[in-house]
């Protein structure tokens, strides 16, 4: 997959005390919402329903009409456009995704290229080139909406979105709607997309989980379209704002930590990767050097095979005798918290964790883990008194 | 006690043959005299096309106007409902001191009729129009107007489908009926012997050809112009 | 009120053909006013009523059936379908030509075009009734007969009545022209202008259409007394009230 050849460049987007006031009803529904969003990043809105977060998204666009304060949008206020001019300048996926039914997907994706004038070869050269992106065959093309499944029709809602190469991304709820398992899978390839296209994205969800993993900084919003806090997820989880952060990241925010660390991340422990004929006095110096009193037996490219059993080193050289089979196997790319999983679930303390190329790298166990929780206080010493109900 | 018709003049069945003479259903007359339902069947045709095109285009004003101002609709349906509910037959003639007789007060009439059944689908049509739709449409950038005409009418196409098969089908029978406004059609025909079965068969079974003909070039049409409908995983 | 009649023209006269009695165009019998009219009004409203209370009978109760089984779906649509394309004239000629004249005759015409819009109406109305609904129903317990008369019937009465809204107006217009098989409806003033001229056509005729609309205004008020109150409050929020008067779009089935 290649970016697009040509890129409009990211804007950043600033609220400034944006606020949404509906006639006949006292509390705003935004209310002075200030925040900045540095051109390429994904800010993701989240908090519970009635908090706002929907509403301030759409006064970006002006799909809802700013009350007080401005939005700008590279510097410039969205109040100044005209609606559909602005509009097209800015993608927006919906979670119900509201591909049109009665055109073909190349005509869908075609949409606001098509109203901003391009020639009928720039929207079909567009259309195909943005299939490739997000890896949907060249004749999906022709096909109707009716004919593709929720997860490809989520892709389509997506490069419809990119079609004109706007500056700004708005997403409500883009992946509400999609099964568990599919919903993973297209948060990945999205973030592997964004990686290309590096977009400014407005990205809500009330599902602060996919907040913590998608977003380069979160704002959690609160009734009464407060704004809570705006952090990177990393901070957000080690220092809420507040008692009403605090709840809604949920009691288990250390474990939610692990999701945003990285194996490769921490300080893993070392292990004697040891071939069959090695010597065993050979073996035994590497084993004392090791942090861990097992040998793990490699294979001759340093992929791990399975633990050493003590009778291994009882001859004079290793033998293939094997105390336990060398599971799991966690690579240096694996998230903490996949790798926290499959130690648990594979009733062991150690597991073996292996490179891009499979050869041994370390080991990780819980005592790492528990290490690597504590190393970072998780109270903040002021915050929580200061926003504190 | 009461002549029918008789400013319509009464025939003896027509023919010379015995069959005719025994009002039988006789295949030999039909052969005969089939060159006189040509004109008759042509004016139909023209009393059915000219009320459903004028309806369509009336009925599509009223309902672009309804989807803008939302408060009309009830009123529209409740005008619409009256002229649906007065019989062509009364209509013919309450119009008749207005635009006198002829084809002008039998397509009045008709066309009345239309309204109620291709406004009532069309506005359906628009509304069944998902909101989530509309809304990634407006999303992008489409005006209002570009929404109603590139997304809303276009998604309604086969609700307004229907709404005109079932307001040409019933035109076709009603048309039957212009003969009481002097618009000519099959009717005239019926009515000129309506107790000859052979001309009674012929005329009746031209009106209910006519009708299915019509359906089925509409079902034609639709299927051209949604190609999306019957495109299924 | 001669002087606002007058002004009337065309339609002053004939609104008092229909209250008074005048001399025939061809001379020597009185026609018209409130006695005369009163006649054809009756035979007008019995075959009528007759013609309906006849369909209603057959067609109700066997698309009930139907649809509660979940059979005969092409049968309901097809009849809708025909009968539609057969026009009112074409078939009661077709029964003055091979069957003959009278009252039966009429009446049997107008049972005929009855009946297609009650099958289509009853069925459409059961089959449409939430399927989770009677699911539930069976599953509670109910019998089928239990099923149809406590949830898919009452559920189905909007519907139903619709048809027979439809079935009225239709059958009350058709009788208009009864008196082609010798049955003298208010039609006969509008088929014999020799006799009743052309005041006595339009004053016919404005006696039809007021009965037609009425018909249908009363058929109007029946099918919202039978929609369940829960329909009418998730059918009809104060916001869109007009939803309710909008109904479904006609349907080629």
């Amino acid at each position: 997959m290649e970016a697009p050849a040509t890129h409009s460049t990211a804007e950043p987007l600033e609220f400034c005390d944006a606020t949404k006031r509906y006639p006949g009803t006292s509390a705003p529904a935004v209310d002075g919402l200030s925040l900045k969003v540095p051109a390429g990043e994904i800010c993701v809105l989240v908090g519970p329903s009635g908090c706002g977060k929907t509403t301030a998204m759409r006064m970006v666009n002006r799909m809802i009409e700013i009350t007080s304060g401005d939005i700008l949008l590279g510097g410039r206020s969205v109040k100044d456009r005209k609606t559909s001019e602005l509009r097209r300048e800015i993608g927006y996926v919906i979670q119900h995704i509201g591909l049109f039914p009665h055109r073909t997907i190349s005509e869908n994706i075609g949409t606001v290229p098509k109203l901003l004038g391009w020639d009928k070869g720039r929207i079909k050269k567009r259309s195909e080139e943005l299939l490739e992106l997000i890896g949907l065959p060249a004749e999906t093309g022709k096909r109707y909406p009716s004919q593709l499944s929720g997860g490809q029709r989520q892709r389509v809602g997506v490069a419809r979105a990119l079609a004109a190469d706007p500056p700004v991304m708005l997403m409500d709820e883009p992946f509400g709607a999609i099964d568990p398992i599919n919903r993973e899978r297209l948060q990945n390839e999205f973030l592997r997309l964004q990686a290309q296209v590096r977009k400014t994205i407005i990205f809500v969800t009330h599902d602060i989980d996919e907040a913590i993993k998608m977003g380069d900084r979160i704002a959690i919003l609160q009734e009464g379209g407060k704004l809570a806090q705006y952090a990177p997820p990393a901070e957000l989880l080690t220092y809420p704002a507040s008692r009403f952060v605090e709840d809604f990241v949920g009691s288990d925010r250390a474990l939610k930590r692990l999701a945003l660390q990285r194996v490769r991340d921490i300080d893993l422990w070392k292990a004697a990767a040891i071939r069959v004929g090695t010597p065993v006095a050979e073996a035994r110096a590497k084993i004392a050097e090791a942090d861990v009193s097992f040998a793990m037996l490699v294979d001759e490219r340093g992929r791990p095979l399975g633990w050493l059993s003590d009778r291994a080193l009882t001859g004079e050289r290793v033998t293939e005798e094997l105390r336990s089979p060398a599971r799991p196997i966690v690579e240096l790319d694996d998230v903490l918290r996949d790798a926290l999983a499959d130690l648990l679930s594979s009733e062991t303390r150690y597991g073996a964790v292996v490179g891009v190329d499979g050869a041994l790298a370390g080991v990780l166990s819980l005592e790492v883990i528990q290490h690597f929780l504590q190393a970072a206080p998780t109270e903040s010493p002021t915050g929580a008194d200061l926003l504190a109900e | 006690m009461t002549v029918p018709l008789a400013q319509l003049q009464i025939q003896e069945p027509g023919g010379s043959d015995a069959c005719a003479a025994a009002n039988d259903f006789c295949p030999s007359w039909i052969v005969e005299n089939i060159d006189r339902y040509w004109s008759p069947l042509l004016e139909h045709v023209y009393l059915t096309l000219a009320p459903v095109v004028i309806g369509f285009a009336i009925s599509l004003a009223l309902a672009i106007l309804a989807h803008r101002r939302r408060w009309l609709t009830g009123p529209i349906i409740t005008v619409t409902g009256i002229f649906f509910a007065i019989p062509s037959v009364a209509a013919f003639f309450l119009l008749q001191p207005i635009t006198g007789l002829g084809y002008t007060t039998a397509i009045v009439a008709l066309v009345s009729y239309t309204l109620l059944i291709i406004f009532r689908n069309i506005t359906n049509g628009l509304r069944n129009v998902p909101a989530e739709t509309r809304d990634a449409a407006l999303g992008q950038g489409l005006t209002e107007r570009q929404v109603l005409f590139r997304v809303e009418l276009p998604m309604a196409v086969p609700e307004i489908m229907a709404g005109l098969r079932i307001a040409t089908s019933t035109t076709v029978g009603l048309a039957a009926l212009a003969v009481f406004a002097g618009a000519g059609g099959l009717g005239t025909e019926i009515l000129l012997d309506k107790r000859f079965k052979s001309n009674v068969a012929v005329a009746g079974g031209l009106a209910v050809l006519l009708a299915a003909l019509f359906d089925l070039l509409l079902l034609a049409l639709q299927r051209a112009i949604t190609p999306w409908q019957r495109a299924r995983a | 009120m001669s002087l606002p009649l007058a002004l009337l023209g065309d339609f002053g006269e004939a609104i008092k053909f229909i209250f008074q009695e005048r001399e025939s165009v061809s001379g020597g019998v009185q026609i018209g006013g409130i006695p005369e009219m009163a006649g054809f009004g009756l035979t007008h409203m019995h075959v009528s009523i007759v013609a309906i209370l006849i369909a209603a009978a057959l067609a109700i109760p066997l698309s009930l059936w139907l649809g509660h089984i979940g059979r005969g779906e092409f049968v309901a649509t097809a009849t809708s379908n025909v009968g539609r394309a057969v026009p009112s004239l074409a078939l009661l000629a077709f029964f003055i030509s091979f069957i003959g004249l009278g009252l039966n005759n009429v009446i049997a015409v107008l049972v005929l075009l009855a009946i297609p819009p009650l099958i289509t109406s009853t069925y459409v109305g059961i089959r449409q009734v939430d399927r989770d609904a009677v699911d539930a129903a069976r599953g509670q317990g109910m019998t089928g007969w239990e099923i149809v008369s406590k949830v898919e019937l009452p559920l189905a009465l909007p519907s139903i009545f619709g048809g027979l809204r439809t079935a009225a107006v239709m059958v009350v217009a058709t009788a208009t022209i009864a008196p082609l098989a010798n049955v003298q409806t208010l039609g006969t003033p509008i088929l014999t202008p020799q006799t009743y001229g052309f005041v006595g056509q339009l004053g016919a005729s404005i006696v039809v259409a007021l009965i037609t609309v009425a018909v249908d205004f009363v058929f109007a008020r029946l099918q919202r007394a039978v929609t369940p109150a829960g329909l009418k409050l998730s059918e009809m929020p104060a916001r869109r009230r007009f939803l309710f008067t909008t109904k479904r779009s006609f349907k080629p089935t």
